[in-house]
């Protein structure tokens, strides 16, 4: 959402939880797997993203860019508080009964390695290949990189941008549902998980990685993922710490990021 | 619709009219109860200095900024308060100025663009290529890499490829070198043989006078003089532009002359003083002059 429409999206983990009681309503409902929910929470999510998008975010961004840091923060407390009053504060989960992805295999002695957790890394994969494919190849990828580099020439050539924005945010809300099922599936969640962990991780992943860069975020989650690992063997406390050192350390170094966005002439 | 007696362009309803429009930038009243009409078929040019309104007005058109006050008409219906992509789905395009091209996308991508909504019409991709035979080799290179010159073909491409019936220019010789403008011009013709309508901005007056068929010229937001280019002498011109007292006075706007100190700064009035006493009537002296006048790329 940063990269085309100049968002800084504070509700983003509170969207990926959603994303995972939305998973949780759908499975007590229609009893589908865990793993196929997304068939019908990602759509979802995506129609919720492009609303979303029409009318309040699109409003606050008719004002400001500081407006829409407002309105997105707004978004995360009343999803938060929508979320207890419904779900109570008691956390969930998207228990998998999967016996091979619930498994594990090791490597040499110390490292240990879940298929759940590579399951999702190679969805992860797919995704982001998926989401290159579809910028670079489509008509609404094309539409959506030249709205997001000049929004008025969009115009002029008859584009109607605040329609594009509605689609990146369908896409952006539909991955981030992919996420908040994922992270359901090898962790809990509460309502307030969102800004607490996913949002935080999140926004470190994409600074470490450089803001706007698809696949920056997703090494600057592994490096993230890494660091927390390592930090957790020296010392469990020092899981975080270790997470935010390397954080601090890619701040200062590369302000921009392990994989910098091209300049904007 | 009032007929100007012996005028053969005021006969029809004009396919693109402005009335009386007023646009603020903030407080600054940027254009002053604007008018005109521009028939089908016509390349109708607007002249005038830095700051005049010009772009402001070509911008309005386009929808980009809302008028305080009037209207503007397009084939007949009220378009003052449509959004800028229905205008250009309805078939106004603009070529804007500093020719903002998708920088992250290619050529061809930039044509795919303009191209997205386009009316049915003669312009395709294919076309432009043929117009501009480099085009279709370096298709895939970014827009970014290309130099200003190309830049503006490719701008030029992409509006056109959208099947305008109005085509709107703005300063299309805006920091190019004289040659390369040379160059874009001389692709009007054949942009006007299939039956395209220009309205175009310049600051560059020889460039202008050159090409159109109706001349205006705007002056701190208000038309100064307004006519057909073998109607309107060099002094008129060059006191609309500027200004200048003692020119005869404007048909347009009813400006009182404005006197040498209120050039905003562009002229110091011992100069123009200079230019007025070198211009002859004779018309190649005063393109001469006029390409003095007019300052490229003083932005």
């Amino acid at each position: 959402m940063f990269g085309v429409m100049k968002v800084v999206n504070l509700a983003h983990g509170d969207l990926a939880v959603i994303g995972g009681y939305v998973a949780v309503g759908v499975i007590t409902v229609t009893h589908i797997p865990v793993l196929w929910s997304f068939v019908i929470v990602v759509p979802l999510m995506a129609v919720l993203g492009y609303v979303l998008q029409r009318t309040v975010i699109q409003a606050a961004l008719d004002r400001s860019v500081l407006t829409t840091l407002l309105v997105t923060f707004g978004l995360s407390v009343v999803i938060e508080n929508g979320l207890l009053q419904f779900f109570s504060a008691g956390s969930h989960s998207l228990g998998v009964d999967n016996a091979i992805i619930t498994g594990a295999f090791s490597i040499g002695s110390q490292i240990s390695i879940a298929y759940l957790l590579l399951l999702i890394f190679a969805v992860a994969v797919v995704v982001l290949l998926g989401l290159q494919y579809y910028l670079s190849r489509s008509r609404y990828g094309r539409l959506i990189r030249a709205v997001a580099d000049d929004k008025e020439a969009a115009q002029l050539s008859g584009i109607d941008y605040r329609h594009v924005f509605g689609i990146a945010a369908a896409i952006a809300f539909g991955t981030v549902a992919l996420a908040g099922i994922a992270y359901g599936m090898y962790s809990q969640f509460a309502p307030t998980t969102g800004t607490d962990t996913i949002l935080l991780f999140a926004f470190a992943a994409v600074v470490i990685g450089g803001l706007g860069s698809l696949w920056g975020t997703l090494l600057g989650g592994v490096i993230l993922g890494v660091a927390q690992a390592i930090g957790a063997q020296i010392s469990g406390s020092d899981e975080f710490l270790a997470g935010y050192i390397v954080f601090l350390a890619v701040l200062v170094l590369r302000p921009q990021g392990l994989i910098a966005r091209r300049a904007q002439t | 619709m009032s007929t100007a007696p012996g005028g053969e362009q005021e006969d029809r309803a004009p396919l693109l009219e402005v009335r009386d429009l007023t646009v603020h930038h903030g407080q600054l009243r940027a254009l002053d109860r604007i008018s005109l009409r521009v028939a089908a078929g016509e390349v109708y040019a607007i002249i005038g200095a830095n700051g005049a309104g010009k772009s402001t007005l070509l911008r309005t058109i386009a929808g980009l900024h809302h008028p305080t006050e009037g209207s503007i008409r397009y084939d007949g219906k009220d378009v003052t308060r449509m959004r800028p992509e229905r205008r250009a789905t309805s078939g106004i395009a603009m070529v804007p100025e500093g020719r903002r091209l998708f920088p992250s996308l290619s050529v061809e991508e930039n044509l795919q663009v303009g191209a997205t909504y386009a009316r049915p019409g003669p312009w395709t991709i294919e076309r432009v290529y043929e117009m501009f035979p480099w085009m279709r080799d370096r298709r895939g290179q970014a827009g970014a890499q290309l130099s200003g010159g190309e830049q503006q073909s490719v701008a030029i491409g992409r509006a056109l490829v959208a099947n305008p019936r109005v085509l709107l220019l703005d300063e299309l010789s805006l920091g190019l070198a004289p040659v390369v403008v040379q160059r874009i011009y001389g692709m009007l013709p054949q942009i006007l043989a299939t039956g395209l309508t220009v309205l175009l901005v310049e600051q560059d007056v020889s460039q202008a006078l050159r090409v159109a068929s109706h001349l205006q010229c705007l002056l701190e937001g208000r038309t100064t003089l307004e006519g057909k280019p073998a109607d309107v002498t060099p002094e008129q011109v060059e006191a609309a532009y500027f200004g200048l007292p003692g020119g005869p006075g404007g048909t347009g706007g009813g400006q009182p002359p404005v006197s040498g100190g209120g050039l905003g700064g562009v002229v110091p009035p011992e100069e123009a003083q200079l230019w007025s006493g070198s211009t002859t009537s004779s018309r190649a002296s005063w393109s001469a002059a006029c390409t003095r006048c007019s300052p490229a790329g003083s932005r």
